[in-house]
């Protein structure tokens, strides 16, 4: 590929560093060269740190690992978007042919109460865990269940259940949420549970008991502001956080 | 040594249900008194520690990511082998059974690959009760793909995201525990070694990867989970945190490492771009149902792939193989893939790829089909290279995938260090020397929801729970080990970064110990690890400190792992003087190129015991006998 | 009670009192606009509609709860979203929130403080300068009243800026009660959100046609 993208460019990153987290933080000023259009945005930042290690300064630390956009483990807020804006895709799989020579980058970390920053751009997202302990599964016990056939799912069901299933649980939702709020991943599963027959069967607890734990986390509210969904790198729609109000209403007579 | 793998013996068909009437059990209120220690949360980790604490045991769980449900199982893109027959296509568990112990080359325990065809099916049924969305068609049905290696359609999908569903699964089930009290998770832990107390493994020591701290946590039984080893080869398909570190601090404290050397190389994998990459993106094997691979049939041909007509056109694998055509296991499509490539015949920069071509099936059933089956795959190959897959033919080139070589385990996955027990790609069980698309997912949750509830009981019912406490001089010593290797690498401060050794490894590996191995190559590599291991020990260069959160630290770690286990790894492909399955030796082929297998002298697994860094590893070998499969050459024509 | 305590249980609440509002601005706007059929028009409403007493106080007692519960947990959800968000990016870019999403709570308040100096205006008639008389017709001259009110530059421009102050309110505050409600699918929440504009800028050109239209002197005493 590198053929058709010869050109290299130089960029000024501006980046959140952060000691601990007690520790104040602020934008630090770095100079990205030579940097090749092909090269993924987490490659750049490896470059960068490789030489601020040669410098014997602490490199950036920031989350990644599958890079390839499933893990859901990379975090950063790339010119004040989650993920960096490009639609459907995660920081690992931003490339920098996204970014013209001479740019000007911020990178900081996800921002919210609910996910304390850990050190530069790693955060704590552990309260995402725990709306998912509330109720973000079907009570089946291993061993003992029915054929896979035995209940059929409409194709339309299942579908459904996939698109909301699809999500990688990265919190960009919260990050791009003015209110902080978890909604979009808690409706997401929410969703994909109640579209099933498999699911159905706890579903007013389930969205009762997810909703109660996104408060106790210490995410805010949803006004449907859509934010989530624009910077969601899955796509995931607001229309599964309609679902879930829809679920929650059903389960108020219950 | 000769190895017991403690097989059933008996007819096939009963030996899993007759071995379970055997195993001993754990009395249900007894069960809370023992505490099993999980680590790796991926399928196999995540769905063990999920049925053991539902069991009612007392579980403690441990990753290094910041979630349960980010282990690396979730990028496997393409489905699950189980063998449902619902197709009416001829399946049964007698012919996945078959065409795992074939795709593997005839080098797999054959009871251990039958009780995995047989729990397979059990396996959709559970993924289906915990809401994993299956593809399924307009009936209502569960839907089938056909996978490599196969000629009947036996494979689950969940779109381009299976492992990611099955996982969610797991994790779900998981998360159902920890709320319920009976699983602990530790999530950013990472396991530095394994604590043995009386020849047993009673514990494992961390590094709580936020705040550093390095402490022991003991229980009665250890299980790993903790995935394969291809990062050896710097670039590959595994996440950037996938490492042998946890298998092979095992394997310094006396586990058995079963043939290393059977490493996988993924035929589909997105060419390299540059010198700056960091891995390599794989493409569903799926891919290869509905495309074909090509390279032009002239050297050096530059016309861009839409000019070239159909007689100019060389399609390898169906040319080569014309009963499973594209659909060739993945060995197999590797080496033909390089072959071409390296006859000139290769495409992209440097001549490393091959294509791999939709517009026919496009032509057939629609891009709306196609986008339908793979589109998440097309947009992650766009986002890549640039290149929209629907007009252009993909580019492909093999990359590092999976590792079928793994910690010695007998037929309850329990090592030969008692107590520990071993689970998914990091054992080394069922694969033999290739593994089958599709059933990694299918290893994983079989070992960890059917196969180690029941065995572990065995082990823990002869064992009385508590018998290690935390002050144990055992667990001392090996927390004051860990803080003097950390701090022995925090102190070198060098000139060299841990990624460029890691780099330097990896081209060693992956030119020395890749797709094609010889005696010489192999013999060059062992001159060349060591010289490398011992220059990172005085030069590399590691950041910061030991209490904090410090992924140069992690990384060192893994990567002087990497340095010894390398070694071994070459000296095993060394050893097996034989071509098989993913170890090619280029001097064992048959006339077509094809490898050539030598039962006579190496039907067996062999198994290398540690006996310290750079010193000779000792061999011991537990011979494969083949009772319901005939030794065969294997072929896909 | 859940739906008082949960966070998706206060989004309702706010929802169902919002839409109580919403239908009571668009009956209030159809009543008022029965002043461009001059004197006889609004005189006739306004008299019809207090010949019902108890259906007033009931309308009254269950728009004010109405109004009470929406700003109470206005503020309260506004100031948990702020207390779990209060650092802001140093760069940020919105992609799909909007001003009048971001201010629903000023928007809100605003309108709060305006339907207090409207009740105060032309329910409790306690402001100086209202014109309390009867018609012809000995009914309460409420057109006098506002058409008096109206030609007043200054009162008009507060009733004016007050209807964009509703439009912003309602232009979010319209597609959020129906995902809130959970009528929403994929294709709904486009076609709902540009619904949302259309009406809250009829509403709001609705009202503000009756200051125009007695300042332009096309209704006089």
């Amino acid at each position: 590929m590198s053929a058709h993208n010869a050109q290299t460019m130089t960029l000024t990153l501006h980046v959140w560093r952060q000691a601990g987290p007690n520790e104040p933080g602020r934008l630090e000023q770095y100079e990205a060269k030579n940097v090749s259009p092909d090269q993924s945005f987490l490659e750049m930042l490896d470059e960068v740190n490789e030489e601020l290690i040669k410098a014997g300064k602490d490199p950036i630390a920031f989350d990644h690992d599958c890079r390839e956009g499933i893990c859901g483990m990379c975090s950063q807020v790339i010119n004040g978007v989650p993920h960096g804006g490009q639609e459907r895709t995660t920081v690992c799989q931003l490339h920098m042919r996204t970014f013209k020579n001479g740019d000007s980058i911020y990178i900081e970390p996800w921002r919210a109460v609910a996910f304390p920053v850990q050190k530069d751009l790693i955060v704590d997202r552990s309260n995402l865990e725990k709306i998912m302990q509330a109720g973000g599964y079907t009570s089946a016990h291993t061993g003992g269940v029915a054929d896979g056939n035995a209940i059929l799912i409409s194709k339309i069901a299942a579908d459904y259940a996939m698109d909301a299933a699809e999500c990688i649980g990265c919190g960009a939702c919260v990050a791009a949420c003015p209110n902080g709020s978890a909604m979009l991943y808690t409706s997401a599963k929410v969703a994909q549970l109640a579209a099933l027959p498999q699911g159905q069967v706890e579903a007013a607890a389930r969205v009762t008991a997810m909703a109660d734990a996104l408060t106790e986390a210490g995410f805010g509210n949803c006004s449907n502001h859509y934010e989530c969904q624009a910077a969601c790198p899955k796509g995931i729609s607001v229309k599964f956080i309609a679902r879930l109000n829809r679920e929650f209403q059903k389960a108020l007579f219950k | 040594m000769i190895l017991d793998g403690k097989c059933p013996k008996g007819p096939i068909q009963t030996s899993w249900d007759r071995h379970r009437f055997d195993l001993k059990l754990v009395n249900p209120a007894n069960k809370r008194k023992y505490k099993i220690l999980v680590v790796g949360t991926g399928l196999a980790g995540g769905a063990a520690a999920a049925s053991l604490g539902e069991l009612g045991y007392n579980v403690e769980a441990f990753c290094y990511q910041d979630s349960a449900r980010r282990a690396h199982s979730i990028a496997a893109q393409g489905g699950i082998n189980a063998a449902k027959a619902y197709p009416n296509d001829g399946d049964s568990i007698y012919r996945l059974f078959y065409d795992t112990i074939k795709g593997g080359d005839f080098r797999a325990r054959e009871a251990d690959v039958w009780r995995l065809a047989q729990v397979s099916n059990n396996i959709i049924d559970q993924c289906v009760a915990q809401g994993v969305p299956f593809a399924r068609d307009y009936a209502g049905y569960l839907d089938n793909r056909s996978f490599g290696g196969a000629q009947v359609s036996r494979t689950f999908y969940a779109r381009g995201q299976t492992g990611q569903q099955l996982l969610l699964g797991a994790y779900s089930a998981l998360s159902r525990q920890v709320k319920a009290g009976t699983v602990k998770l530790f999530a950013r832990t990472e396991m530095l070694d394994l604590v043995v107390v009386d020849g047993e493994a009673k514990g494992i020591t961390v590094r709580d990867l936020v705040t550093g701290e390095i402490r022991t946590h003991v229980g009665d039984a250890v299980v790993l989970a903790t995935g394969g080893y291809v990062n050896v080869f710097y670039l590959s398909t595994n996440a950037m945190g996938c490492s042998v570190t946890a298998n092979w601090r095992a394997h310094k404290k006396g586990a058995f490492f079963a043939n290393p050397c059977y490493t996988q190389i993924h035929p589909t994998c997105i060419p390299q771009h540059g010198e700056h990459q960091s891995k390599l993106t794989l493409m569903s094997e799926s891919l290869r149902n509905d495309g074909r691979c090509w390279v032009p049939k002239a050297k050096g041909d530059q016309r861009p792939p839409a000019q070239i007509p159909d007689e100019d056109r060389d399609y390898y694998l169906e040319r080569k193989y014309p009963s499973f055509g594209n659909l060739a296991p993945r060995d197999i499509a590797s080496r033909a893939a390089k072959e071409q490539c390296d006859d000139g015949r290769g495409v992209g920069p440097g001549g490393r790829g091959v294509y791999l071509d939709f517009a026919d099936s496009i032509k057939r059933l629609s891009e709306g089909t196609i986008r339908e089956r793979y589109g998440n795959l097309f947009e992650m190959y766009e986002k890549i290279t640039d290149e929209n897959a629907y007009k252009v033919p993909m580019r492909m080139y093999p990359a590092p995938h999976y590792s079928m070589g793994g910690l010695w385990v007998d037929y309850n996955c329990e090592s030969n260090v008692p107590g520990l027990f071993v689970l998914g790609e990091a054992n080394f069980s069922v694969h033999g020397a290739n593994r089958l698309g599709a059933s990694a997912l299918m290893q994983g949750l079989a070992d960890g929801y059917f196969v180690i509830p029941y065995t572990i009981a065995n082990y823990l019912a002869k064992t009385k729970p508590g018998a290690v406490k935390a002050d144990h001089p055992e667990c001392k010593k090996s927390v004051e080990d860990i803080k003097a290797n950390t701090q022995k690498l925090l102190s070198i401060n060098g000139k060299k970064t841990v990624s460029e050794f890691h780099r330097e490894l990896g081209k060693i590996m992956w030119e020395n110990v890749g797709m094609a191995r010889s005696e010489e190559s192999l013999k060059d590599a062992l001159k060349k690890i060591p010289v490398l291991r011992e220059e990172f020990w005085k030069n590399v260069k590691v950041t910061g400190g030991p209490g904090e959160l410090n992924q140069q630290l992690e990384n060192a770690g893994r990567v002087a792992d990497f340095l010894e286990f390398a070694e071994l790894m070459t000296k095993d492909a060394l050893h097996r003087n034989e071509s098989c399955g993913g170890h090619f030796r280029v001097e064992h082929q048959m006339p077509d190129g094809e490898a050539k297998r030598d039962d006579e002298n190496y039907c067996y697994v062999g198994a290398w015991e540690f006996k310290g860094v750079g010193k000779e590893p000792e061999l011991h070998k537990e011979p494969l006998t083949f009772d319901n499969v005939h030794l065969a050459v294997r072929s896909y024509k | 009670m859940r739906i008082f305590e949960s966070s998706v249980g206060r989004k309702i609440l706010m929802s169902i009192t919002g839409q109580l509002m919403i239908i009571f601005v668009i009956v209030h706007l159809i009543g008022n606009s029965s002043i461009l059929f001059g004197r006889g028009g609004i005189n006739a409403y306004a008299e019809h509609l207090h010949a019902l007493p108890p259906l007033v106080w009931i309308a009254r007692i269950v728009m004010l709860s109405a109004i009470g519960v929406h700003i109470l947990y206005g503020v309260i959800v506004t100031l948990q979203n702020r207390a779990a968000n209060p650092t802001g990016y140093a760069v940020k870019r919105q992609l799909k929130a909007s001003f009048a999403s971001e201010n629903m709570i000023w928007t809100g308040l605003l309108l709060a403080a305006f339907i207090v100096y409207h009740l105060l205006h032309f329910t409790a008639r306690l402001l100086p300068g209202v014109v309390q008389s009867v018609d012809q017709l000995n009914r309460f001259d409420v057109y006098r009243m506002v058409v008096t009110a109206f030609s007043n530059g200054l009162v008009a421009l507060v009733y004016a800026l007050a209807m964009v102050v509703l439009f912003l309110h309602l232009s979010h505050g319209i597609p959020s009660f129906l995902q809130t409600m959970g009528w929403n699918n994929d294709k709904t929440i486009p076609t709902f959100g540009t619904a949302g504009k259309v009406i809250s800028a009829v509403l709001m050109v609705g009202y503000v046609l009756i200051p125009v239209v007695i300042l332009t002197g096309l209704l006089t005493l």
